[in-house]
Formats: structure tokens, C-alpha cells, sequence
């Protein structure tokens, strides 16, 4: 796994696709992470991740920029791009919720959650609000079902959330 | 813009609902060393609590295969919800000179819905799951670990990434661990979502970077796993059981579960639902579904238990009069249902289950990797049927094109077990609520044409 014995690490030129550049500190960490593995495909999920982190989605121009960073296909990063669900390949808001709807949240009170959550948003899951401030998105059992109904807004995980709680939650993200 | 400060009663923290006095080191080996504050146990206040020494003595005392034979003896079953032996596991990982060395993997993708049991180690006792990969990567000729880690869990992530560094730090990671010869490094994986990268050889794709699909087997991953060298997968409660049975030994994990079961050691139990106080616990295998739903203070006040999912999204649902049974593998399983990950959902009289099912089916399908035709198909199919019943539109084949599914959708016509696991709780609830099913068949009579 020695950076020496992969002659990809001495590839320096910056990429630019597509309008997109790729920023040379992520172009590294994509390279430390490489290291970390048998072979440079595997870091292509958090290559993705590092890229989102940035920019807050995938852009075209970052698929081609990654393949040739790993030097690998860009139909194998596009392939694992849109297989993969925190890997957001449109522009989403400034802040992410991740909504848990798995059965634990749906046995305590997901349904009017999500409800009212849509209904202060103003848009349903995979929509961004007007402002561009919040992307409403489903995702899988959260691993917080003791206090359920729950949800992630970026990083933080909140539980149990009452309608009446998403006012004091939301405001925290501006 | 005013911030959700971190002790905010919104925040989610993952907590055990045990005083450290009932937590003892001799009957509570998973726990025992969590703090009642819930912070995370760091790398000196573990040592302090008799952290490393199982790995240390072990990689000096005894050979790997005295590692695997105990691990058989101890009889710890996968704590993921197979269910299938870690020790015999690790007996079928191929090892030889002329071969290479391969991977050791921690599934820590924690997705399965009701489950929680993982996390709480992840964030809080890091450090017990390093020893316990040192051990186990030492008994399988690993050379390398990954933890793999679903993406959500962000806490998790740092307390792992940190308890990894400290460890280097220590020389208890990295070539020659503690003067043994022994070379053995951990790197942790995030994941980006997708419940079937908790599948083992789903897991092995992801890791390579690849989408999630699952391999054909054989070759089982002990044989050719992630990069076509010998690996193993193994869940995270279940690795961490590992240092305790090094240290007291296979006989003292063995009477941990008492007379309750033949299965050893003790489990991460736990209630969601409509409970007083849900949570988690750490008790001997084999403890009765009614007293871990006492310790969550029994169903919520106006509500009665319906029914109960022992372990998970994939298990079937079992009934008030299935409370005493032990929570083990074999028993849960001679009732047409599996322990699972042994963390309990209930069901309340007021809910109901074909919506409930509609919810889980709904689920399935959207995590479907797409791959096999039964699976990809076949779900959404279910799914659009439970909805025209939770309407009251049902036709009057609806139920027998469900039962239909419970048999096209399981083993062996599937490519993995995510479609048969997604059958397991309709199959039950085709038998055991069937008049909730036929109370959704729209109304037979003739109105319209008479």
C-alpha cells in the first residue's frame, strides 16, 4: 500500500472537466485514501464524499475528475455515484434532513411527522425548498429507534421529534 | 440563527438503561466498562478498566488456532442476526503458507429497521471492538482490518477514528504488536447509504468500491473475499464478545447464559415501540421477551401488545403468548420467526399490521440492489398490494398473490437473503392477522350491477 509503488501518486496535473475543478487538497486526501486500499477503485466512495463535503453534490465534471485521480473508469465512479444514497448527484440544499422512516419511527409517529415537516417546508421528499435552505430526503433505519420518531439535519441526529419541536430545530439552520 | 446546543433534550444519545452496579465484569463482558454518564470510554480510562490485556496475553500465550478452537467451544453465534458460529466461521477461512494473508472486516452497517444494539458500542466503548479485531484478524492471518461503518454514524466515526490513532499510538496496532511478530493494521470504511451493503459479500463490492450487489457463493469470503484473498465479516457485538472469552475462556461464556440456553455468553437486548421506557440492556442469552419488555416498562399506557418483531425488519412476528420463550437462536426460530439482531419492536392493539407490513414492504423494495429479477419485481409488487389493502380496495386474489411471494421471493429463488428477509414478516402475518389482510378485500357484493 506504499505510495511509491503506485505510479498514479505521481500524477501532479490539476484536472478541470466540464467547468469543474477539482481542489488540490481533496485531489490529495483522494490520494491518501487510496492508500488505504488494495486497489485505488475502492477509494472512489469517499472520493465522492470528499467532493460532496466541498461542493454539497456530485457535479458531472467531479465524476471525471475522480476516474482520473484514481485512474480508473468514469463509468465505474458514475456506476457506484448512482447506486449509493448520501451520494447526491443534484444540487441540494444548504442544509440535508434525512428523514427516518423504518418501522420503529413509523410505530411512533413518523407519519404525522413527516407530515407536518413537508407541510412547513413546503416540498416533499427528494425537493429542495425555494431558498435553496432544505432538502427533504427518506433514509433507512437510523439506528435510533429508542427515540423515535427521528431524523438527521446534516451531521446531528434528533430524537424523539414532535411536530411542535421542528420550529426550535429548523431555525438552528439557517 | 440560534444553534441546537449538544445537550439539547431534541439530540439523540445512544444510552444503556443499566446502573453500573448492575454491570459487573463477570456477567456483563460487553458493558461492563461503560460509563453511567454515557461519554465514551477513552483509551487510558480502558486500560485502566483491563483494556488490551486479553489481546496482549492472548498473542503471546496462545496460537491461532487455540483462538479459533476456543471461539468454536464458546459457541458465539453472530450477533448481526445470522446466528451462524464466529469460531466455526473462522475455522473455513483458508490459511497457508503459499496463500495470502487476507482482510478482516467489522460489519458495523447497522440498517436493519428496529436495530440500535451496535451503535452504542461503536460510539461509546471503541476501543473493546479494536481489541477484539486484533484477536480476531491474529486467529484468521489477517494482515489488514476495516471497519466498515454505515455513513450515518457520524459520532461513531469519530470515536472509532480516534480509538484506532490511539491505539497506533500505543503499538497496539501496526507491525509487531507488543514484541509478538504479529503485523496488524485497521483502517475504518464509511459507507454512503444502502442497506444491503450490511450483506457480507455486498459489503466485500462496497469496500472495493464497487455498487453493493451481492457475489455468488461459492466461493464463501473465507475462501476469496475482497480482492479475491481469504476474508472474514463478522458483526460487531459479535466480535466484541471475543476478548472475554480469551480471557475467562470458552466454559466461563458458556455459563454466562446460565441454564437459559445453549447458546453462550450475554446479548445487547433492546425494545422500540410503544413502550414505557424503550432502550437497551445487556442480558444473558436466552432471557424471555417478557423481561425485556418489563425492563421497558411494559407497552405504553393505553396501549396492549399485538405483536412483536423479536429482531429486526426480516423477523417474523410473534405473539403476546411467544413472551416466554427464550430470546435464542434455535427457539425463536422453531416459531416461524428469527432472534435477528434480538432488539424487539412492538406492536400495539391500535396499530395496524398490514400497514405496518406496507411500511416494512416499502423498505425492501427501495433498498432492493436491483440485481435479481424476483427481488427487484416482486417487491414493489407486494408493496402496491398492501397499499390497495390498507385502502379497503384489496381484490379477493390480492391474498393469495401475496402468499404467492412468500414462496417466489424466498430461498433458493433469490440471489441473497434480502427478499426472503423482506417474506419473513408478511409470511408470519398471512397467518397470524389473516383477518386484518381479508378486512382490506373491497366489498364482494354485486351494488353496481343490480
Amino acid at each position: 500500500m506504499s505510495q511509491n509503488t503506485n505510479p498514479l501518486s505521481t500524477a501532479t496535473d490539476l484536472i478541470t472537466t466540464d467547468g469543474f475543478q477539482l481542489h488540490e487538497d481533496d485531489r490529495q486526501a483522494m490520494l491518501t485514501e487510496r492508500d488505504h486500499y488494495e486497489q485505488p477503485q475502492a477509494a472512489c466512495i469517499e472520493a465522492l464524499k470528499i467532493v460532496q463535503k466541498r461542493h454539497g453534490w456530485v457535479p458531472d465534471g467531479a465524476i471525471v475528475a475522480i476516474a482520473e485521480t484514481l485512474g480508473i473508469g468514469a463509468g465505474a465512479v458514475e456506476g457506484v455515484a448512482t447506486f449509493y444514497s448520501l451520494i447526491f448527484r443534484q444540487p441540494v440544499g444548504r442544509h440535508v434532513i434525512l428523514l427516518c422512516d423504518s418501522s420503529s419511527c413509523f410505530l411512533t409517529g413518523y407519519e404525522a411527522l413527516s407530515e407536518a415537516l413537508s407541510e412547513r417546508l413546503g416540498i416533499s421528499f427528494g425537493q429542495t425548498t425555494g431558498d435553496g435552505r432544505f432538502t427533504l430526503l427518506p433514509v433507512c433505519c437510523l439506528g435510533a429507534c429508542d427515540r423515535g420518531p427521528a431524523m438527521m439535519i446534516d451531521d446531528d441526529t434528533f430524537g424523539p421529534i414532535a411536530a411542535d419541536d421542528l420550529d426550535e430545530l429548523l431555525e438552528a439552520y439557517s | 440563527m440560534k444553534a441546537i446546543s449538544k445537550d439539547s433534550r431534541l439530540r439523540y444519545h445512544c444510552q444503556l438503561r443499566q446502573s453500573a452496579a448492575e454491570r459487573q465484569a463477570d456477567t456483563h463482558p460487553l458493558t461492563w466498562r461503560l460509563r453511567e454518564d454515557g461519554a465514551r470510554v477513552g483509551f487510558e480510562e480502558y486500560c485502566a478498566k483491563e483494556g488490551y490485556q486479553s489481546a496482549t496475553h492472548t498473542l503471546k500465550e496462545r496460537t491461532p488456532d487455540n483462538v479459533i478452537d476456543t471461539m468454536k467451544q464458546a459457541n458465539v453465534r453472530g450477533r448481526g442476526g445470522g446466528g451462524f458460529s464466529a469460531g466455526v466461521k473462522w475455522g473455513l477461512t483458508q490459511v497457508g503458507d503459499q496463500l495470502p494473508r487476507g482482510y478482516l472486516i467489522c460489519n458495523a452497517d447497522e440498517m436493519e429497521p428496529g436495530t440500535f444494539k451496535d451503535r452504542l458500542l461503536l460510539e461509546q466503548l471503541p476501543h473493546l471492538l479494536i481489541e477484539s479485531m486484533i484477536i480476531a484478524g491474529y486467529a484468521n492471518r489477517s494482515y489488514y482490518g476495516y471497519i466498515f461503518l454505515r455513513g450515518e454514524y457520524v459520532e461513531a466515526a469519530s470515536s472509532v477514528a480516534m480509538a484506532i490513532e490511539e491505539a497506533r499510538q500505543a503499538g497496539l496496532l501496526g507491525s509487531d504488536i507488543g514484541g509478538s511478530g504479529f503485523d496488524f493494521d485497521i483502517a475504518l470504511h464509511t459507507g454512503a447509504g444502502r442497506y444491503i451493503c450490511g450483506e457480507e459479500t455486498a459489503l466485500i463490492n462496497s469496500l472495493e468500491g464497487k455498487r453493493a450487489n451481492p457475489r455468488a457463493k461459492p466461493p464463501f469470503p473465507g475462501q476469496s473475499g475482497a480482492w479475491g484473498k481469504p476474508t472474514v465479516v463478522n458483526n460487531v457485538e459479535t466480535l466484541c464478545n471475543v476478548p472475554s472469552v480469551m480471557q475467562h475462556g470458552a466454559d466461563w461464556h458458556q455459563g454466562l447464559s446460565g441454564r437459559l440456553s445453549e447458546d453462550g455468553g450475554t446479548k445487547l437486548y433492546g425494545v422500540s415501540g410503544l413502550v414505557e421506557r424503550p432502550g437497551l440492556w445487556e442480558l444473558p442469552i436466552g432471557t424471555s421477551g417478557r423481561e425485556i419488555l418489563e425492563r421497558a416498562g411494559g407497552m405504553r399506557q393505553g396501549h396492549t401488545l399485538k405483536a412483536w418483531l423479536p429482531g429486526g425488519g426480516s423477523t417474523g412476528f410473534l405473539l403476546p403468548e411467544h413472551l416466554d420463550l427464550p430470546m435464542d437462536f434455535d427457539t425463536i426460530g422453531q416459531y416461524g420467526s428469527r432472534l435477528g439482531t434480538g432488539v424487539i419492536a412492538v406492536v400495539s392493539e391500535r396499530q395496524s399490521i398490514v400497514s405496518l407490513l406496507r411500511n416494512l414492504e416499502q423498505f425492501f423494495a427501495r433498498e432492493s440492489c436491483g440485481w435479481c429479477t424476483p427481488c427487484r419485481d416482486g417487491l414493489p409488487w407486494t408493496v402496491k398490494i398492501l397499499q390497495a389493502l390498507e385502502r379497503g380496495e384489496g381484490k379477493p386474489e390480492y391474498i393469495e398473490i401475496l402468499e404467492q411471494h412468500t414462496i417466489g421471493l424466498n430461498s433458493p429463488r433469490t440471489f441473497c437473503a434480502h427478499a426472503p428477509g423482506a417474506m419473513m414478516p408478511l409470511e408470519s402475518a398471512l397467518k397470524l392477522f389473516r383477518a386484518e389482510f381479508e378486512a382490506g378485500i373491497a366489498s364482494t357484493s354485486l351494488e353496481g350491477v343490480s
